[in-house]
């Protein structure tokens, strides 16, 4: 029941604001509708947690600890970003960045893809996931280009034909995966049931399975963000709107992440090797080094936090590929903390620009005088996501370097050195930012910042302490996929 | 020598046409027949997954055939025909550089494809696995169409044409992929289809043309 509620609100939400999107009360309408999501999924968390795991209609739908933990986090961040869209896009219609019908376009196309995203997330069918992670990259290409400018318009061609191709090697991947699960399984519908697979792992097909993983992770990895295969990402990121730019980061690189994941826990399973983990591994220490050394060659905020994004993606891709209890949960404490920090910094990222006019670091000056609220909450949020004690950040890296030093040493120096140097180059940029003498103006609808403090917020009581039941969920989550 | 049974014979050869319509495709620069090239590919297709259909009496396989034979033999064709005819590009011819080096590089794919399918050959159950090879050989053949490419239409051809390709990797290697999914891969497509066709229109009032290299602005700084 609540699993029903959890997708159809926002599939029905699509639909209503594809009507009535342009009214002047459609923002309220999406928040409203994100607001439903978040307390459907709330709800089936709670069960979750009190009851173990569900399989339900035909084993279509499967949730776990692993994938509840998502659809709370997606469902969240998705409410907040609703509430942090309202002023901004009122403000971007009121300069007249867009138009009425853009509007509804969005608020139909942000509803669609909150449903694709929670789809992925909770089917069992690994053919119907790759099916909503393309649907998902459908929707995010429309509302990369919703500016129509020719940067946005070129950025969102990048991003389809990119992740086109590479969804296209996904499902190559599936297709190998669904070949060696039918000789075990036979034919049928039954045989891409994550669940199925997951009992039958050590009788499928090694090589078969080997040559899969390699398809699916750079299918996927490239969703993910995984370098060399990011360049998508920073564009995407820039020209779309600001809400957009915090759900893809905050949301969708996770999606596709735990997309990568659900393989890996098969792949392994079948190998019997660490094979599939050492390719994570490799991907994401890669990732890491290039976004951390491409930091500081930025001058466009937005690009500067994408990057960000693609480092710490990275990260949580090393800490699944280690395994084990101890990297994974702190793979998935990371993947909690940087969701929250990041799509908070695009929130008060968001409104800087708006109030400066200009996306362009070099021209944002002394938020702190014109509005301090948005001053501290960049300054806040940039210590945060640079893994700042006490905040959340840190205690998942301390403890992604922790487990690293022990089980794969030679890493740590190449983890260790690539912080420092994304520490120095975001606080360099953003530290003038913040202080300084303004240039900027005022908004004419007041900013929505509470999310902002309410996510950092959160961040720091995951920095200081884990509640109990918590700790226990990604403990429980951890044993599912480590 | 030992004799094949004439429907897997059939099956072969329409393998061989798929393959010989992807190099084909690769090399074709008028973009109107390119995408009669591709409609003859999606027949191809629907005709060798309905042998393979009533080879092996595999009922939800004419059920795919009928799916591709209605998306990628008439409605994608119609709608691109229709989307060159408005964006008036019908009879553009495309400069394609240095096309003998463009084949090469096609033959290297087809023979790395055959390597990379040969341990899951080995291994396959099914009639058709002997096809697994030209399967992925025309999957990598439609990406290397999508990378010399520079116009937005070829690109998107390229783009369906790879589909195409994994469609027929998943009846060869396995019979085709569970219902439910390949109904999903057709709706994405579509959709995916007509959100390309809403942008050519974007790109080509923005650039007033259809060439990418109009996209290429957007560099490390």
């Amino acid at each position: 029941m609540e699993l029903l509620l959890v997708l159809g609100v926002p599939f029905a939400g699509g639909i209503i604001l594809a009507f009535w999107g342009h009214r002047e009360y459609a923002p309220e309408l999406n928040a409203g509708m994100s607001l439903l999501t978040f307390l459907a999924a709330s709800a089936l968390t709670v069960r979750i947690i009190a009851d173990g795991p569900i399989l339900v209609w035909n084993d279509m739908f499967f949730v776990d600890p692993f994938n509840v933990f998502l659809v709370a986090l997606t469902a969240f961040v998705g409410f907040t970003t609703s509430l942090f869209s309202r002023p901004y896009m009122r403000i971007e219609a009121h300069t007249g960045r867009l138009s009425r019908s853009r509007l509804r376009l969005y608020h139909s196309m942000y509803q669609m893809f909150s449903f694709t995203m929670l789809l992925a997330l909770l089917t069992n069918n690994v053919g119907i996931l790759w099916v909503a992670m393309e649907a998902a990259t459908l929707t995010t290409v429309l509302l990369v280009s919703l500016y129509r400018t020719p940067a946005s318009l070129e950025a969102a061609w990048k991003y389809f034909i990119l992740c086109g191709v590479g969804i296209a090697q996904a499902l190559f991947g599936t297709i190998l995966l669904y070949f060696a699960a039918e000789k075990v399984l036979g034919a049928g519908g039954t045989a891409l049931l994550w669940t199925h697979l997951n009992q039958v792992k050590g009788d499928l097909q090694p090589t078969v399975l080997s040559l899969a993983f390699v398809f699916l992770l750079v299918g996927y990895g490239t969703k993910v963000g995984l370098a060399p295969l990011h360049n998508w990402l920073p564009d995407a990121h820039a020209e779309g709107p600001t809400p957009i730019s915090a759900v893809l980061s905050g949301l969708l690189l996770n999606v596709a992440l735990y997309a990568v994941v659900r393989t890996k826990v098969l792949v392994e399973g079948a190998l019997g090797t660490h094979f599939a983990g050492n390719l994570m591994m490799g991907f994401g220490l890669l990732s890491v080094v290039v976004a951390a050394f491409l930091l500081s060659r930025q001058k466009d905020i937005k690009r500067l936090f994408a990057y960000s994004s693609v480092e710490h993606m990275g990260l949580m891709t090393f800490a699944f590929g280690i395994g084990g209890s101890v990297a994974t949960f702190a793979g998935l404490l990371h993947m909690t903390v940087h969701s929250l920090t990041k799509s908070a910094i695009f929130f008060v990222v968001g409104h800087a620009a708006q109030k400066s006019g200009t996306q362009i670091m070099a021209d944002i000056r002394g938020l702190i005088d014109t509005n301090p609220t948005i001053g501290w909450g960049l300054l806040i949020g940039s210590f945060a996501i640079l893994g700042m004690p006490p905040f959340g950040v840190f205690a998942s890296e301390f403890m992604l370097l922790t487990a690293a030093m022990h089980e794969q040493p030679w890493a740590t120096p190449f983890l260790l050195a690539s912080l420092g140097v994304a520490f120095a180059a975001i606080f360099g940029k953003v530290q003038p930012m913040v202080f300084g003498e303004t240039t900027a103006k005022r908004l004419p609808h007041p900013p929505a910042l509470i999310p902002v403090f309410v996510h950092l917020g959160i961040v720091l009581l995951l920095g200081l302490y884990i509640p109990p039941y918590l700790a226990d969920w990604y403990r429980q989550a951890a044993r599912l996929i480590g | 020598m030992v004799s094949l049974p004439f429907s897997t014979q059939l099956i072969n050869l329409f393998a061989g046409l798929l393959l010989l319509l992807s190099f084909a495709m690769l090399t074709q620069r008028r973009v109107l027949s390119l995408i009669n090239l591709f409609a003859v590919q999606g027949f191809v297709l629907a005709l060798s997954t309905s042998i393979v259909a009533w080879s092996t009496s595999q009922g939800h396989l004419y059920y795919s055939a009928l799916l591709t034979l209605a998306l990628k033999v008439v409605l994608l064709p119609w709608i691109l025909h229709r989307l060159i005819r408005k964006l008036s590009v019908k009879w553009d011819v495309e400069t394609l550089i240095n096309i003998p080096a463009t084949m090469l590089i096609g033959i290297a794919l087809v023979i790395f494809a055959f390597n990379l399918a040969a341990p899951i050959t080995l291994i396959g159950g099914t009639i058709t696995r002997s096809t697994l090879g030209i399967a992925t050989a025309s999957v990598l053949l439609s990406f290397l169409m999508m990378i010399t490419r520079r116009k937005a239409v070829s690109q998107v051809i390229g783009f369906l044409a790879m589909e195409n390709g994994l469609f027929f990797a998943a009846t060869s290697a396995t019979y085709g992929m569970p219902m439910v999914v390949e109904l999903g891969i057709a709706l994405d497509v579509l959709v995916g289809t007509l959100i390309f066709g809403v942008f050519f229109f974007h790109i080509r009032e923005t650039f007033e043309s259809l060439d990418i290299h109009h996209l290429e602005k957007l560099k490390e700084h």
